[in-house]
């Protein structure tokens, strides 16, 4: 074996184990983060931590009821601004907007998407929580909702722009208007993706803690209705993290773990979903 | 057409045929559509020049040329599907039946005008919601089961996919994915069928069956087919178009211009010598 082959050998040595060594750095920071949140929270979810109201301080014992019910709560108000505006705006981006006007709008949402989460908290305050007097539901859903918009925007794009061609010709050579075409052909073949989208961008704002500071801000109660404060999942572990109790410790690892866990199902349960169709892809 | 129950009778009145049979003389069938003067351009790039054409009634026409000599921009013309590219300016005159094609709607052009793709293009959808698309989205009033199986059964499809039409249409083969397109396509009754290079993502086998089933097709419907497959023009063909550069070299009966081509290009070509 001569010089160069051995030299060529050694680089292709280094260049795999540092490739795959970050892989494996990548990989072992979610394996870390599950299994400490396993070992840590495991203990303190039980029956109790679905069905309570928090206890008062001083006091062991009681759940997060209130929390994971404010969250659906927020994460359905901001599906119900996020998916019809992001879904809409990506057929108009990937079907009618000329040259300029697409390429202003995708910069302006990859601006939004790349805008801190708390200044779009701030927008919510100023425009909502302000005029109203209250923190609210109805903020903290809105301003997750913006947050979601960029997400669910750009994926829906994505996909209908996949749909080939010759899909959307068929239907126009059948006697297919423009928009019936999108509506029965191009939108139902880019459904699958467009609902991974969808729900990575839900996965994305449940776990958003900063805005929701100082929108939907906190409860210790059942909130009913939209317009007073909830309580949240991500707040409460922000709440209960920095608290000086060893039980509210217990109870906010085991909020994370019930947080990861309910977005590993989301995402997995999409990804799942998906494999069993995509329509021309199996070609 | 008026030999067998027509679903286009169903169909909202936008949809009603104009027969133009009464002017016909005796002994000569009416060209089906009449081209005159067309140019096209794609920018400032021409692409058909001057192209005078008559297509007969019930037979099949094949436009034949090198790659690029605009066969496959003619075709989208003849269905107006060409308006789905931008920067695209034509001129000249088109006449269906008499009625000049762009005056009409273009949606009811097409249900009149159908076309089939060089590349099967099944919906993602099931075999049977494949066929009833066309007549769904054009609000056809009669029974969708009994026209999904005539046209598949026109399409000679229907044995093989008799007992699978709720399954997806991605489960058949190509050639049977583009019989599945033709059924589609005269789901509609239309009175013209392009075709742009049908067989050309299909084996000979399948080849075989759809050129078979242009024959049968033809005593119905109006055919035009680009082809690169010059003996698949010889086969199945009436009328043969040559075009070279986006112009219509030599026009006539098939077998003329297989045999005793008029113009040395035509020669040249089909004995093989460019293109």
């Amino acid at each position: 074996m001569n010089l160069r082959t051995l030299w060529r050998k050694l680089i292709n040595a280094v260049m795999f184990g540092l490739s795959g060594g970050c892989t494996l750095l990548a990989v072992s920071v979610l394996l870390f983060i599950l299994g400490y949140l396993v070992w840590q929270g495991g203990e303190a979810v039980n029956w109790a931590f679905f069905t309570e109201l928090p206890r008062p301080v001083g006091e062991t014992g009681g759940g997060m009821a209130n929390a994971i019910v404010g969250s659906a709560k927020l994460l359905l108000l901001a599906a119900l601004i996020g998916i019809p505006i992001g879904l809409l705006g990506g057929i108009y981006l990937a079907e009618f907007g000329g040259k300029t006007w697409s390429f202003l709008l995708r910069y302006a949402t990859d601006l939004l998407n790349g805008a801190p989460s708390i200044v779009i908290g701030l927008l919510a305050y100023a425009v909502l929580v302000l005029p109203m007097r209250q923190f609210s539901t109805l903020a903290g859903g809105f301003a997750l909702g913006v947050i979601m918009i960029p997400t669910a925007l750009r994926t829906s794009e994505e996909f209908l722009q996949s749909v080939p061609r010759p899909l959307r010709e068929a239907a126009m050579a059948l006697g297919a208007s423009r928009w019936k075409t999108i509506a029965t052909v191009v939108v139902p073949a880019a459904l699958p993706g467009i609902l991974t989208g969808m729900l990575l961008g839900l996965a994305r704002i449940a776990g958003e803690t900063a805005p929701l500071l100082f929108t939907a801000f906190s409860n210790r109660f059942w909130s009913p209705g939209w317009s007073q404060p909830t309580a949240s999942l991500p707040v409460m572990i922000y709440t209960y993290a920095i608290a000086p109790y060893e039980d509210w410790h217990r109870q906010a690892w085991a909020a994370g773990l019930v947080l990861l866990v309910l977005i590993l199902i989301a995402n997995v349960g999409t990804r799942f979903l998906l494999s069993r169709r995509t329509p021309w892809e199996r070609l | 057409m008026s030999h067998l129950p027509n679903p286009a009778a169903a169909l909202p009145k936008s949809v009603s045929r104009k027969g133009n049979t009464a002017q016909v003389p005796a002994g000569k069938t009416a060209p089906k559509i009449q081209i005159s003067r067309l140019n096209l351009f794609y920018g400032e790039k021409q692409a058909l020049y001057d192209i005078r054409l008559e297509i007969a009634a019930n037979c099949i026409t094949s436009v034949i040329g090198p790659s690029g000599c605009g066969k496959s921009t003619f075709l989208r013309v003849l269905n107006r599907m060409y308006e789905t590219i931008r920067a695209v300016r034509l001129d000249g005159e088109i006449l269906l039946d008499g009625e000049n094609i762009f005056d009409l709607d273009v949606t009811s052009l097409r249900r009149r005008v159908g076309m089939v793709f060089q590349k099967p293009n099944p919906f993602p959808k099931s075999i049977f919601d494949n066929v009833a698309y066309g007549l769904r989205i054009n609000g056809y009033k009669g029974s969708l089961g009994e026209a999904v199986e005539k046209s598949l059964q026109r399409a000679a499809l229907w044995e093989e996919v008799k007992d699978q039409l709720r399954k997806s249409a991605y489960i058949l083969s190509g050639g049977q994915q583009q019989r599945l397109c033709i059924a589609r396509a005269i789901a509609l009754e239309p009175e013209v069928i392009l075709m742009d290079e049908p067989c050309s993502a299909l084996d000979p086998a399948s080849t075989a069956r759809i050129e078979d089933l242009l024959f049968e097709l033809k005593e119905r419907y109006t055919i035009v087919i680009v082809t690169h497959n010059m003996q698949q023009a010889a086969r199945v063909s009436d009328w043969t178009a040559f075009l070279s550069q986006g112009r219509l070299i030599e026009f006539g009966a098939t077998e003329d211009i297989f045999t005793r081509p008029q113009k040395r290009e035509t020669e040249d070509y089909i004995t093989g010598k460019f293109g």
